[in-house]
């Protein structure tokens, strides 16, 4: 049975279903942090509402939601509502080009795992950040508070300093790629060398982009606000930076908007340097079955685990959820499953290490000094990123 | 099959739709269900229990805009960076030292501010 | 058909940011404003189909430069800004140069009807990136303005650095 859906149906049905999964993802990375963050700290974290703490982001959400929604008199109303909308459509937006898999063919219907792939894919995002400032320094001078004003100036001009080496970081990738688009970056990747070692960008020749990726990753830490370059709500001296003044949901869709831009900044990472959905051996070895692999492991980790002294009234639902894995993976052994949710499988994997490497860093480090971060923005980071630019184009100049 | 210029850019006028859908009716359903009770005291601005002092716009570090004017000049810079890595396989060893050229005259520029002190945020000698 | 309707919403954007730039009391108000005509001028790009034109638009002059505008702004004391009269001594004097720009505008205009034509954009290929072409005119045949540039933006460095010396 095929359906023949137009090119606009189907572009809504991806927007929808793209939302969905991220709007999903923003809901629950929370819950995901605040569980990681309590056991590095030897905590149980949330562990109350449902089973594991499950329901927990269900209720937080519901909870802002009905809190008191505060506008203080002496902020500039417009600019203060405005400021949280901005942030977290911005936020929003630039995951429209980022490509999850190749081509697939669901119920008849073929498509790319992507909403669409512009010329300029990379220069879209590029735009798409350099706006997200003005979420930040409007919402922080609209406050009319002391400490909204020196957070948002302090995250301004942080912001500023490292979008530098963000761009820097990617060029050398661009000078492998020789493209703009996503999704051509990701099939210049694709490929084995000696068949076995990948040819993302990281391992990729003439020059492996090591240097290129360290930049772009440090560079995107300073640039979602995250630790250890959380600075613009440096609580033990700006009470909470730009803000101070919001409450309820627009104080929510601050976060909102860190997160999502922490997704799109992880999936550029898998798609830019670590060959978005490529299989990291090739299917000869047998990586097709990492998947199941992968389920039966978690599956029996979970089973073992729901027998042990501290699983008590838990024991019930992790046994649920150890089936589940194992059924989950247990349909990787169809052929069609596999085809579809292989390269799905691979980018997810890539993108939650990135996402977890997020959460590990905010458990492990503290915060710098303002002289420290722009200090590190300007004389290190940016002259590493110049140099890997350079020493780059001679190497593909020579070698190729 | 590439969809076209005008289709590749539909879904970009989709997603900024549904992105502004989303962050609106959050804003809105927020007011709508949140109470409101008002005082003086909630209305003023936190400055951790202490009365208020003065304006909140005050001056600041000359700094602040020096780091704004700076980036905007690196930053024409990087942007000049993107289409030469595009096609810098065929530009091959000319294109690198049109743009050694072009980075050393901008460099030049950079370790001038890094010599006078821009880029240095502690106060020194103390 | 759509791009016109677009060519009118982005052109709508771009004039009436300006108008209302000049016009707003509040100048933070005005910033705003500026961005959306400037962003109205990115959307023109794109619909001429000169993506990277568009993307360096935002880039620099909404991303960066704006936000230079936005700092300066933010430390104006605008209670006292908004008590000043709106139109100073300086009205009679700047219709005056408002007319002869117009003047000399609809001069060219009408010594160079019929040989302005907007072609159609020059690209060899629907699917070969902009950019890419960009950057193979400006490697070849604009190299020495781009090689100058280089030297104006260092000018520029050391002029921004010796004017806040003294504050340093």
């Amino acid at each position: 049975m095929t359906f023949a859906l137009s090119f606009y149906t189907l572009a809504v049905v991806k927007a929808l279903v793209l939302l969905g999964i991220l709007l999903i993802t923003l809901v629950y990375i929370q819950w995901v942090e605040r569980k990681l963050i309590a056991h590095i700290q030897g905590r149980w974290g949330p562990n109350r509402v449902g089973p594991h703490g499950l329901l927990q982001p269900i209720a937080d959400s519901l909870k802002l939601l009905t809190k008191e929604d505060l506008t203080p008199p002496h902020v500039h109303k417009l600019i203060f509502v405005m400021a949280p909308f901005l942030a977290v459509s911005l936020a929003l937006i630039s995951i429209a080009v980022i490509p999850f898999g190749g081509e697939v063919e669901v119920f008849g219907v073929r498509t790319t795992l992507q909403l669409t792939d512009l010329n300029i894919g990379l220069l879209f995002i590029f735009a798409v950040t350099s706006l997200g400032v003005y979420g930040i320094a409007l919402g922080g001078w609209a406050s009319n508070n002391k400490y909204s004003l020196f957070g948002a100036l302090r995250s301004s001009a942080q912001m500023l300093s490292y979008e530098l080496s963000l761009s820097l970081g990617v060029v050398g990738v661009l000078l492998l790629s020789g493209s703009l688009s996503l999704r051509r970056i990701v099939d210049s990747q694709a490929g084995y060398y000696f068949g076995f070692l990948p040819r993302w960008n990281v391992f990729h020749g003439p020059l492996p982009q090591l240097v290129g990726f360290l930049v772009y990753l440090t560079a995107a830490f300073a640039e979602t606000n995250r630790v250890p370059f959380d600075l613009p709500e440096a609580e033990t001296e700006l009470v909470a930076g730009f803000h101070t003044e919001y409450s309820s949901m627009k104080f929510a869709l601050f976060f909102m908007a860190e997160y999502a831009n922490m997704i799109t900044v992880a999936c550029l990472a898998t798609v830019l340097f670590f060959g978005g959905w490529h299989a990291p051996l090739p299917e000869s070895w047998g990586i097709q079955y990492a998947p199941l692999v992968v389920g039966a492991l978690v599956a029996g980790l979970l089973l073992y685990h729901s027998q042990g002294a501290f699983a008590g009234k838990q024991r019930r639902s992790m046994q649920v959820f150890g089936v589940v894995a194992a059924l989950i993976g247990a349909a990787f052994l169809l052929q069609p499953v596999r085809v579809l949710f292989s390269p799905l499988f691979w980018f997810a994997a890539k993108s939650g290490f990135f996402l977890f490497l997020y959460i590990w860093v905010r458990g492990t480090l503290p915060r710098f000094r303002y002289d420290q971060l722009m200090g590190f923005g300007w004389k290190v980071l940016f002259p590493v990123g110049v140099a890997n630019v350079l020493v780059t184009a001679l190497m593909v100049a020579l070698f190729g | 099959m590439s969809p076209s210029y005008p289709e590749a850019y539909f879904p970009i006028l989709l997603q900024v739709g549904l992105a502004v859908l989303v962050a609106g009716g959050v804003l809105v359903t927020s007011h709508l269900l949140g109470r409101r009770v008002r005082n003086k005291t909630k209305d003023s601005p936190y400055e951790c229990g202490i009365t208020p002092v003065g304006d909140a716009r005050g001056r600041f570090s000359v700094k602040f805009y020096l780091v704004a004017v700076l980036f905007i000049l690196f930053d024409v810079e990087v942007v000049f960076l993107f289409p030469w890595a595009v096609v810098f396989r065929e530009l091959g060893l000319f294109g690198f030292f049109s743009m050694l050229l072009y980075m050393a005259l901008i460099l030049a520029g950079f370790f001038f501010v890094w010599k006078k002190g821009v880029l240095d945020w502690a106060k020194r000698g103390r | 058909m759509l791009d016109t309707a677009l060519f009118y919403i982005f052109a709508a954007l771009t004039l009436g940011g300006g108008v209302l730039t000049i016009t707003r009391r509040s100048a933070v108000h005005s910033a705003i404003w500026l961005i959306t005509s400037l962003l109205g001028v990115a959307g023109l790009y794109l619909l001429q189909r000169a993506e990277f034109l568009a993307g360096v638009q935002v880039i620099l002059y909404v991303g960066g430069i704006m936000v230079l505008f936005l700092f300066v702004i933010m430390l104006v004391n605008l209670d006292q800004a908004a008590k000043e009269k709106r139109f100073s001594g300086q009205k009679w004097i700047a219709l005056a140069c408002v007319a002869a720009v117009a003047l000399q505008a609809l001069w060219f205009v009408s010594k160079g009807a019929g040989r302005f034509t907007l072609g159609q954009p020059s690209i060899a290929g629907e699917n070969l990136g902009n950019s890419e072409h960009v950057s193979r005119v400006l490697f070849s045949q604009y190299l020495l303005p781009f090689e100058l540039a280089s030297i104006l933006l260092l000018v520029a460095i050391i002029g921004a650095v010796v004017m806040a010396k003294k504050r340093i």
